[in-house]
């Protein structure tokens, strides 16, 4: 189903001073996927995602990300992509509308857009009551909706989650995987990190970092097959412990 | 000795229009594992910083070891360990500093109590001369616990210690505890994991600052009110929809590549399902009764509403 490559990475290596951080990571996303990247705490995800963001260069390495080389056409990656992470995405002390119109600003979107972008995606969460209250006055559940939204309003080909869905209660974190799954049935690629192993399940493949490297990398029902394990947790576990 | 470690009454706690805590009350048992599970906003947060006296509650009374949180809130400061949730140790001292320094405010010394820590410690032994800010996360995690124990406190808290923290660490840390456990001392401890909620002896069940249920975990289980079936399928996002509109059907939660499906009363024919599933088109479909998982138990407490408050009736109103 998932034929064409959005992200290639080839011997991708990252070092900070003597530390390797990323030890030549070789892998490719396909257009359209939902993609699981796992790892246990200090195994190099974030080194690797801000990489794929063009917010870091890499010490050596070929990526391309949405088509675009990641050393020299790092502002069309940027254009092509969303970024959401559970902390820093949105802004306190800017009202629900401010905030959308203000990344639509950013993203560099035309009046006539973010007027019409922004009212279809109030309507669409059904925050029209909302609409004038301070971001710090909502749920996290709510800003956590609304942040995935701004992240795809310019819509990008692919989109960054970075542990989306950390403190909300088990039923809005279900409601934001229908959003995931929706994104992704409309076309946008998804690169997601998670440390809820559940969730690792809901994704098409899954890769998994141990100490900079990629331990493993496949569909879920593969790797728990490969591994003689009852769900995505156990396979975790018996990587990261080896 | 058995008796009540901590005990709480009728507490809230309001931050302007928002209500954090609403009426709380329960009792913990010396040398419980008692463990909060609920999301950020369930109110995990504030009823700790009351329990530990950096915080004062606008009604009810609480006490630690039989102190109270406002009266004897020095002895309260003397006997307890805390582990907030935010990293809170000195970044610039070393590891073996900060352990001295917390010793020593405590008035006691690392040797005096090295047996209590040992095992935590040692692991981070070898990093010993370096900064605290420049660990690891699960390395900050087991310095914060050594910390927070090295007085020997009679009451420990902990405020998510595993938020955040990768599956295998998350594993690691509950070891520990239950190893302090054996040693006696009271735990209390948050968490938004549900999965952890069967480590602990008891568990209060959070949303919204109120307290859903509070029982052994077991109980917790035993208590759900309905029925459940695990179907798997390939094709879980269709699958979940059409589950929805199956007649009789409670709930459709997504767990992982199976969908857990409840029904109210009666029992739902699982060869009945597997037929109307085929006729959707679904291929290898499986169906099996399995028993609820704590977050079965969250999710339905989440969907039933809080019992009305006791209304005055007062004159001749009639009850039909």
């Amino acid at each position: 189903m998932h034929t064409e490559n959005i992200i290639t990475v080839k011997n991708l290596v990252k070092k900070f001073g003597s530390f390797v951080a990323n030890d030549h990571l070789t892998f490719e996303v396909k257009k359209g996927e939902i993609f699981g990247f796992l790892g246990a705490n200090g195994a190099g995800k974030t080194t690797a995602i801000k990489i794929l963001c063009g917010l870091s260069y890499p010490t050596s390495g070929e990526l391309t990300v949405a088509g675009f080389d990641i050393y020299t056409q790092r502002e069309k990656v940027k254009k092509n992509i969303g970024y959401m992470s559970q902390r820093f995405s949105l802004y306190d002390d800017l009202t629900v509308y401010e905030n959308i119109r203000f990344y639509g600003g950013i993203y560099g979107l035309r009046k006539k857009e973010i007027d019409s972008r922004s009212h279809d995606l109030m309507a669409r969460l059904g925050f029209e009551s909302a609409r004038d209250k301070l971001l710090g006055e909502i749920p996290l559940g709510w800003k956590q909706k609304l942040a995935f939204s701004v992240a795809i309003l310019h819509h990008p080909q692919i989109v960054f989650l970075d542990e989306p869905t950390g403190g909300v209660d088990p039923i809005t974190r279900r409601q934001f995987w229908d959003m995931i799954f929706e994104t992704a049935h409309n076309g946008i690629t998804v690169f997601v990190t998670t440390h809820y192993m559940d969730e690792a399940e809901y994704c098409d493949r899954v890769s998994i970092m141990v100490d900079g490297r990629i331990a493993a990398l496949d569909t879920p029902d593969n790797l728990k097959q490969q591994y003689h394990a009852a769900s995505m947790n156990d396979v975790f576990i018996k990587l990261a412990r080896a | 000795m058995p008796g009540t470690s901590v005990s709480v009454q009728h507490l809230t706690k309001r931050y302007g229009e928002t209500v954090a805590l609403d009426d709380i009350s329960f009792d913990i048992a010396r040398g419980e594992l008692f463990g909060f599970i609920g999301p950020d906003g369930a109110g995990k947060t504030t009823l700790i910083r009351i329990l530990t006296t950096l915080l004062l509650a606008d009604t009810g009374t609480c006490s630690v070891e039989g102190f109270d949180v406002v009266k004897n809130y020095r002895k309260i400061r003397k006997i307890s360990g805390y582990m907030p949730g935010k990293f809170s140790l000195y970044p610039d001292l070393t590891v073996a500093e900060n352990l001295k320094f917390f010793a020593t405010i405590f008035g006691t010394t690392i040797e005096e109590n090295y047996d209590l820590v040992r095992d935590i410690y040692q692991q981070i032994e070898p990093f010993k001369n370096r900064k605290a800010g420049k660990l690891s996360g699960g390395m900050k995690q087991k310095l914060a616990l050594s910390c927070a124990m090295i007085h020997k406190p009679e009451v420990l808290f902990l405020d998510e210690p595993t938020t955040g923290v990768d599956a295998v660490s998350r594993l690691e840390f509950w070891d520990m505890l239950k190893r302090l456990k054996a040693s006696g001392i009271t735990i209390l401890v948050s968490t938004p994991y549900m999965d952890e909620a069967g480590m602990c002896d008891r568990v209060a069940l959070m949303q919204n600052g109120r307290i859903m249920t509070i029982s052994s975990p077991q109980q917790v289980i035993r208590n759900y009110p309905l029925s459940l079936l695990s179907v798997k399928a390939g094709d879980i996002y269709n699958l979940l929809g059409e589950l929805r509109e199956y007649p009789g059907v409670h709930s459709v939660y997504a767990f992982g590549q199976s969908a857990h499906v409840a029904f109210t009363g009666r029992i739902i024919e699982r060869e009945t399902l597997l037929g109307f599933l085929r006729d959707k088109k679904h291929e290898s479909v499986e169906v099996e009764p399995i028993t609820a998982t704590i977050e079965d138990c969250f999710m339905e407490l989440m969907n039933t509403p809080p019992p009305a408050p006791p209304q005055k009736r007062e004159g001749s109103a009639t009850v039909a």
